[in-house]
């Protein structure tokens, strides 16, 4: 992508790992020196299910963190997809996750990508990384970052106490990159 | 370049209090501040430094009291149903001349209210934080690098003036994660607190910090002196940033979250030829009438943008005594203010500019 600014909304159930998502990006984007900011839903519909979080990557200083109209959509549920896709900005990726999503996106100026995430990560045995699955995807798809890069950074935010989840996420994130659908 | 680290708004006013040498925090838990507690009661502690969950809010600004007596940087924290619960500690705090920070990561109101983003609290924060002529001075920083200097300073603002400074923010704020340098801070030295209780040892007379004054006269006498102190503070110490306001027919007057809101809406209209500008406060007490002042010479049209009922554009109006415009653009309850709602506030300002100018 050679836009100086991605806007970027990931949304799906607490405990998709949607907010770990979100702080991945983040991450990516101090690595990569650019303006970042990450904001979560904290609110009743966080409590009641549904997370939702705001990620922008900006060469310039960023103004407004909400992301109203996401260039960048990750979605891992389908009341996620039936409240964000008619708000993309035009021309955006839309990500979702096919396996728990039954419906096609609807609308045509936008692209998408289908990807069957909780099934493949089920099938390695990690259902739990279904989004970094689709975080593999996202990447590839978006070129912020080659596969080497995407590493280092998971390697900075796995907590210590968490290391030996290290290695399966590592193989979750080059199942995303290697996705081809 | 120092390495800049992800941090939460909260996190980043614990670590602020924490660099600036506050050792004594008490505080009580509400959304959406409770990170800053949960930092607190994690560091506190490696740093030789007291944590205490006290039993209520109310219990906690005492704490602090206790604590700003006896000559030691001290903090507490809370969300506004929480906070407005500290009004009569804060108004106690203004009686003796103690210096203490107090942060306010404000949430929809009133009552209960919600717990989503608000900035509805600016009447309680700049003019009525309790009973009793005083003031706190307000600092309302808008990313989380500045939650994060903002409370470094408000130390030395505190014991500068012996005053109490807030830091009044907001949810988003508070919830948020940007690149912080946490580097670059260096603590000053020690103020003279030699009023403070620290014992005698029998070598000095004893300290006595009371707000209790039977007299009148004796009373007034320590009113007038601390609205010297208040009047220096007002000289000194408005601070603002303006953006593209020196050609701005239009000026949109925002702070907190709101004005980084403000920033998007107006590089939109700038790009529809429409000159607007921002002017963007930082202290809300002391209000920077000065800039206000200059810009009302040139600008036509003010717009106040804020998370509440229009409690900062009543301020405006007075600063610019009415030479001018002022109209509203705002969200309450926790709904926060897109940029194209206003947009579409600074078009109709736009529309009401004189067409012989």
């Amino acid at each position: 992508m050679s836009a100086t600014i991605n806007r970027i909304l990931l949304a799906g159930f607490g405990g998709q790992g949607i907010l770990f998502a979100g702080k991945f990006l983040a991450s990516l984007g101090l690595v990569q020196e650019k303006e970042v900011s990450w904001l979560p839903s904290y609110g009743p519909e966080m409590r009641g299910g549904t997370a939702n979080c705001s990620v922008i990557l900006s060469d310039e200083r960023i103004g407004s963190p909400i992301v109203s109209a996401p260039d960048i959509l990750i979605c891992m549920n389908l009341p996620a997809l039936d409240k964000f896709e008619p708000a993309m900005a035009r021309g955006g990726l839309l990500f979702y996750d096919s396996s728990l999503i039954s419906r096609k996106p609807e609308r045509c100026d936008i692209s998408a990508f289908e990807i069957p995430a909780t099934q493949i990560a089920t099938d390695h045995q990690m259902a739990a990384l279904a989004n970094v699955v689709l975080l593999g995807k996202l990447l590839r798809e978006t070129k912020l970052c080659d596969e080497m890069t995407a590493g280092g950074v998971m390697q900075n935010i796995i907590p210590e106490r968490k290391k030996e989840l290290l290695a399966t996420n590592l193989n979750a994130l080059s199942l995303g990159f290697r996705f081809a659908a | 370049m120092a390495a800049k680290v992800l941090m939460k708004g909260n996190e980043a006013v614990a670590e602020g209090a924490l660099l600036a040498g506050c050792r004594h925090y008490f505080g009580y838990p509400i959304t959406p501040q409770t990170e800053i507690a949960a930092y607190m009661a994690k560091k506190m502690p490696k740093l030789g430094g007291t944590f205490l969950q006290a039993e209520s809010e109310v219990a906690a600004i005492n704490m602090v009291i206790g604590a700003s007596a006896a000559g030691v940087r001290t903090m507490t924290s809370s969300s506004s149903p929480g906070f407005a619960l500290k009004s009569e500690g804060l108004s106690y705090l203004a009686g003796c001349d103690l210096p203490a920070v107090v942060v306010n990561i404000q949430r929809g109101g009133p009552g209960l209210g919600g717990i989503q983003p608000s900035q509805a609290d600016y009447f309680h924060a700049t003019k009525s934080a309790g009973h009793g002529d005083f003031h706190m001075l307000v600092l309302a920083p808008n990313s989380v690098q500045e939650m994060l200097d903002f409370t470094f300073d408000a130390f030395d603002l505190a014991d500068k003036y012996r005053v109490t400074v807030a830091i009044l923010a907001d949810g988003t704020l508070g919830q948020m994660m940007e690149p912080v340098d946490t580097t670059s801070k260096i603590l000053g030295p020690p103020v003279d607190k030699s009023w403070a209780l620290t014992g005698t040892e029998e070598k000095r007379k004893p300290n006595l910090v009371s707000s209790l004054y039977l007299m009148p006269e004796e009373l007034e006498a320590t009113v007038f002196e601390r609205y010297e102190r208040y009047k220096l503070i007002e000289t000194e110490e408005q601070r603002y940033e303006r953006y593209l306001t020196d050609d701005a027919d239009i000026v949109v007057v925002a702070y907190g979250a709101t004005s980084r809101i403000a920033q998007n809406a107006i590089d939109a209209v700038r790009k529809e030829g429409i000159k607007a500008g921002l002017l963007r406060l930082i202290t809300l007490w002391p209000f920077p009438k000065k800039p206000l002042h200059e810009l009302a010479q040139r600008a036509s049209v003010f717009v106040a943008a804020e998370l509440s009922m229009g409690q900062m554009a009543g301020d405006v109006e007075l600063a610019i005594r009415c030479q001018k415009p002022v109209i509203t653009c705002h969200r309450t309850g926790g709904v926060i203010i897109t940029p194209e709602e206003l947009l579409q506030k600074i078009r109709e300002a736009a529309s009401m500019q004189s067409p012989a100018a």
